[in-house]
């Protein structure tokens, strides 16, 4: 027992070390998705078919095919075609085009989720379109969204431990040298488990947090 | 002078036809009256006077300009068209002031603090003055409503449309929002107003219309229609809508036909 506590007490700070990597990785994909996700809506809502229909194509593609798959494309595909990058970079990109194509879902589905009343007054009192989006569609429909965007970053959090198959030592990478040296998988995976948890649950802690403070007065879950 | 002329208005939901042909007037501080069963079009009818639903066929004028003349800029004409709505549609993130002073800013190009100015003497009007720091959604429905309308005046609407403006508020909240209508309508604005208060109709109104499946079933001097209904229909629609009342609790005094 005390033999168990004392090795994972020894291993932490190596596993900590990747939690620098894991979380740099999956803020700058969350970052690169957001930006996207920001061209991929309005394209996919306010443009006509041939555009549209690409931002559509690249959601369905994106949500369609394992995240893993798509790793494998980036990194020993793409060379095929001359673009090479060293690995960071591939899982960055892997899961930044991934990310995209989920937080777009979120921004539609929150903006469609504004009740029609709301573009009907707007319009009403003159506002243009451009205006109604800016001042009346959009704030409300992210702070909907938030929920569902920090639930995107904290899947990233745990899907970037897939960029470890193709050699970035993250987390879940400095895990699997810490078994190959020390034979003693199911303590540093429950360890690693352990600290992607504790990120996980962080983050979702800062998540209601925020959505507290960005609530709209008055408004009541479910009135 | 004529505030709004519709005439053979047309218009529908994709091939179902709503308005079967509604020709009608308002003149300037006169204020019309539009009562009639749900689904018989006055909904669709004030929508497209400010082209929020687009008319298939007709002519419908503002203030001089023709709103179904595809070359308008509608937004000038709904700029100076103040619409009411039944279950408020005040934009919920923002301030009461904010809801406000956004349209006269954005739509009117007013300087803020010339917005704030006017957004407070229009909460005044309403007696809303002290909540204009509160969020919507803080406030009562008949509360709501009456920053609503005061959204609307603080644009110096020439005309004012109204959707069942009282519908969604329990009795006992109605009757702060018809004190605010009928103080509106005596300091001499144009309204059209769709509303089942029989007694704010007798009360405010100068002409009354009933519409039934898209067109006009009656119309006259709303005592006359109240009191002397000519048609069959009209009896019976008033009969329902009284009876409602009574069934509602209604505060104010009823009037029987």
């Amino acid at each position: 027992m005390y033999d168990t506590l004392f090795f994972i007490l020894g291993i932490l700070p190596y596993l900590l070390e990747g939690v620098y990597l894991t979380l740099y990785v999956s803020t700058l994909s969350f970052l690169i998705g957001f930006v996207l996700s920001a061209i991929l809506t309005p394209t996919r809502l306010f443009t006509q078919p041939p555009l549209s229909w690409l931002a559509r194509t690249y959601i369905e593609g994106f949500r369609g095919t394992p995240l893993l798959v798509q790793l494998f494309v980036i990194y020993f595909g793409l060379p095929a075609l001359g673009l090479k990058f060293d690995a960071v970079t591939a899982g960055v990109i892997a899961l930044g085009l991934n990310s995209a194509a989920y937080q777009a879902e979120i921004l539609r589905s929150s903006i469609k989720g504004i009740p029609e009343s709301q573009f009907l007054a707007a319009e009403s009192l003159g506002l243009t379109t451009a205006q109604i989006y800016r001042y009346v569609v959009l704030p409300q429909a992210v702070r909907t969204a938030i929920p569902a965007l920090v639930n995107e970053f904290v899947t990233l959090v745990k899907e970037s431990s897939l960029i470890s198959v193709i050699g970035v030592v993250e987390l879940t990478r400095r895990g699997e040298y810490l078994v190959s040296y020390t034979f003693r998988a199911l303590e540093v995976y429950l360890a690693v488990a352990l600290i992607y948890f504790v990120m996980c649950a962080a983050f979702s802690q800062i998540a209601k947090l925020v959505e507290r403070k960005f609530k709209i007065p008055g408004y009541e879950r479910g009135a | 002078m004529d505030v709004l002329v519709v005439s053979d208005l047309r218009a529908g939901y994709k091939d179902h036809e709503v308005l079967k042909g509604i020709s009608l007037r308002v003149r300037k501080g006169e204020k019309v009256v539009l009562m009639g069963p749900s689904g018989s079009g006055k909904s669709t009818l004030l929508k497209c006077v400010v082209r929020l639903v687009e008319p298939w066929s007709g002519r419908i004028i503002i203030d001089g300009t023709e709103v179904t003349d595809k070359r308008v800029d509608i937004r000038k004409v709904r700029a100076k068209t103040g619409f009411v709505f039944q279950s408020y549609n005040l934009f919920p993130h923002m301030t009461v002031l904010r809801n406000i002073t956004l349209p006269l800013e954005l739509v009117k190009k007013m300087p803020r603090e010339k917005a704030v100015e006017k957004a407070l003497s229009a909460l005044k009007s309403v007696g809303m003055e002290e909540y204009a720091d509160k969020y919507p959604l803080q406030l009562s429905g008949g509360q709501q409503q009456r920053v609503a309308i005061a959204r609307a005046l603080a644009m110096d609407p020439v005309l004012l449309l109204l959707d069942e403006p009282t519908s969604a508020l329990d009795p006992e909240l109605r009757e702060e929002v018809l004190v605010v209508l009928e103080d509106i309508a005596r300091r001499g604005m144009s309204m059209l107003i769709v509303t089942h208060e029989v007694d704010f109709a007798e009360d405010v109104g100068d002409w009354m219309i009933l519409m039934e499946d898209g067109r006009i079933v009656e119309e006259g001097p709303p005592i006359e229609m109240i009191h002397n209904p000519k048609k069959e229909r009209t009896k019976q629609f008033l009969k329902s809508v009284l009876k409602r009342y009574a069934d509602g609790g209604s505060q104010r005094k009823l009037v029987s036909p």
